[in-house]
């Protein structure tokens, strides 16, 4: 086999709000740094190709799934995770509440995905219809749920967020 | 780990240019979405490549002095969606690229990476191609602007030269001047899903809205690489609104395009959706321009 030099960059970047800095391999995906260096478990590896959304973090507060976006170009960035919903005494969320009370989780592993998408949605400050909100949670396979207790999860926070509940 | 042999990450255009020179053998990755994709899959395994992913000059839409729009190559397809002058000027460009795989392909995919992989599904395609859209290409000699239909050589190729990369894609003022158009992605789901055929019509009314001044109509899937349905053009130029038109346009595509059997669909069927597509898009565009039949 061909000799080949495995080829390292530092990255400084910010995650769930603290600063921190990471020699990379370059090879690595955002999914690989955040799950191998940072224990970000939330971060799923599910199929690997941007097709099923497990993987979603947010970056400057935009959805994007980590499997296919290379670890070096975090550089810079505003990462966010599942962990960085938490409160200080590890707390839920008010979506994530909400996720657990319309019983949107079953086995969990698409569950962190759609919470930073739902994040995203929940910030952007606009309310939506449901034929919008289904089109804004598409980017998502669930095996489990059948969707429905997800779409209800977030618009039931949306509707509360915006004080009409 | 992404089976990747080298990566070569790009400051300026200058410095993407001169990556480009110094590793001819080098891939070009934008949003990563189709190459991160294949290089898991095997097919770019081993590759090296040249990453211009920072390079914020070439992101973004504005307006040049001449009236000419601009999107910057590295442009995601939801800030196009998003973007007031698409908005104002070619909304369907927008609304096009909204149908995209799901929202975080929209949010990582780049309009230059779309028109760069040389792909007749492309969703970006079929309506860059219907506006008379011009490819801006900077290399070694400086930049060269190519009108999008020239830009496609064959299916998965484009007219890409030695140092070269796609920094802008230009909407001519004249092209998008009164004019309103509308997609079509026929899919076979509603989310995550290739196009069969995309269609896309757009159409310029004279003042008192009786007369089509002009009609484009573009497919995509309906050929190798995207293509217009000139004999339809013709047949709805200069025409008077008439519902009857919309059908003679529509059937008329069937004499530019060449789809083909596939495991997503038969050559009959894409012909079948091709017409009804081009007639729906037809009339709705012609709503959009205020007519009516
Ligand atoms: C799950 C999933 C669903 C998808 N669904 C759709 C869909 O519905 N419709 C659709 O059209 N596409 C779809 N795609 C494909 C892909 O997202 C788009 O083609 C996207 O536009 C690629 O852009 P990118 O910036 O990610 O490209 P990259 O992967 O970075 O690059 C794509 C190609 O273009 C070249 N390239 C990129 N930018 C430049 C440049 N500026 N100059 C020169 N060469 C360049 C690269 O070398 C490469 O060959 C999907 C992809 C995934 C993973
Ligand atoms: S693991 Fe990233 S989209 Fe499936
Ligand atoms: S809860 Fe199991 S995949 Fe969604």
């Amino acid at each position: 086999m061909e000799k080949h030099k495995i080829q390292y960059e530092t990255i400084r970047f910010n995650l769930n709000g603290e600063d921190v800095e990471r020699t990379v391999d370059v090879r690595a995906s955002l999914t690989d740094l955040l799950r191998n260096d940072f224990r970000m478990t939330s971060v799923k590896k599910g199929c690997e190709v941007g097709e099923c959304g497990a993987c979603n973090v947010l970056i400057d507060g935009e959805a994007f799934n980590s499997c296919i976006y290379l670890a070096v170009w975090a550089q810079g960035k505003r990462v966010r995770t599942l962990e960085g919903l938490l409160g200080p005494n590890g707390e839920l969320s008010d979506i994530q509440q909400a996720f657990v009370d319309e019983a949107a989780i079953q086995c969990g592993f698409c569950t962190p995905g759609f919470l930073l998408t739902a994040v995203e949605i929940l910030e952007s400050g606009k309310e939506y219809t449901d034929e919008e909100l289904r089109k804004l949670l598409s980017g998502h396979l669930c095996r489990c749920t059948g969707y429905e207790n997800i779409l209800r999860a977030v618009k039931k926070t949306m509707y509360r967020r915006l004080g009409k509940v | 780990m992404y089976d990747m042999k080298a990566l070569y990450q790009a400051k300026s255009v200058k410095d993407a240019v001169a990556l480009r020179l110094a590793h001819p053998e080098a891939q070009i990755i934008a949003g990563g979405s189709d190459v991160l994709v294949q290089m898991r899959e095997g097919k770019r395994a081993g590759a090296e490549l040249i990453s211009i992913q920072a390079l914020d000059e070439i992101r973004g839409v504005s307006m040049e002095e001449d009236g000419t729009l601009r999107i910057g190559s590295l442009t995601s397809f939801s800030h196009i969606t998003r973007d007031p002058l698409i908005q104002k000027y070619i909304n369907v460009l927008g609304e096009a690229v909204d149908q995209v795989g799901g929202p975080q392909i929209r949010n990582i995919g780049t309009i230059g990476g779309n028109t760069c992989n040389g792909v007749t599904s492309a969703d970006s395609a079929s309506t860059l191609f219907a506006w008379d859209a011009v490819v801006e290409l900077t290399g070694p000699e400086g930049v060269r602007r190519q009108p999008i239909q020239e830009f496609y050589i064959k299916a998965g190729k484009v007219d890409l030269r030695e140092g070269e990369i796609q920094t802008a894609i230009l909407i001519p003022k004249e092209s998008y001047e009164r004019c309103f158009g509308h997609y079509i992605k026929y899919a076979m789901r509603n989310a995550m899903d290739i196009a069969t055929l995309g269609t896309s019509v757009n159409v310029r009314l004279s003042a008192d809205k009786k007369t089509v001044e002009r009609a484009r109509v573009a497919f995509g899937v309906a050929g190798p690489v995207p293509l217009r349905a000139g004999t339809a053009e013709k047949a709805a130029a200069g025409q008077p609104l008439t519902m009857d038109l919309a059908d003679r346009f529509a059937q008329a595509v069937k004499e530019d395009i060449h789809p083909r059997d596939s495991w997503r669909a038969a050559k009959d069927f894409r012909l079948h959706i091709a017409v009804e597509s081009a007639k729906r898009a037809f009339i709705e565009s012609v709503r959009l321009a205020g007519g009516a039949f």
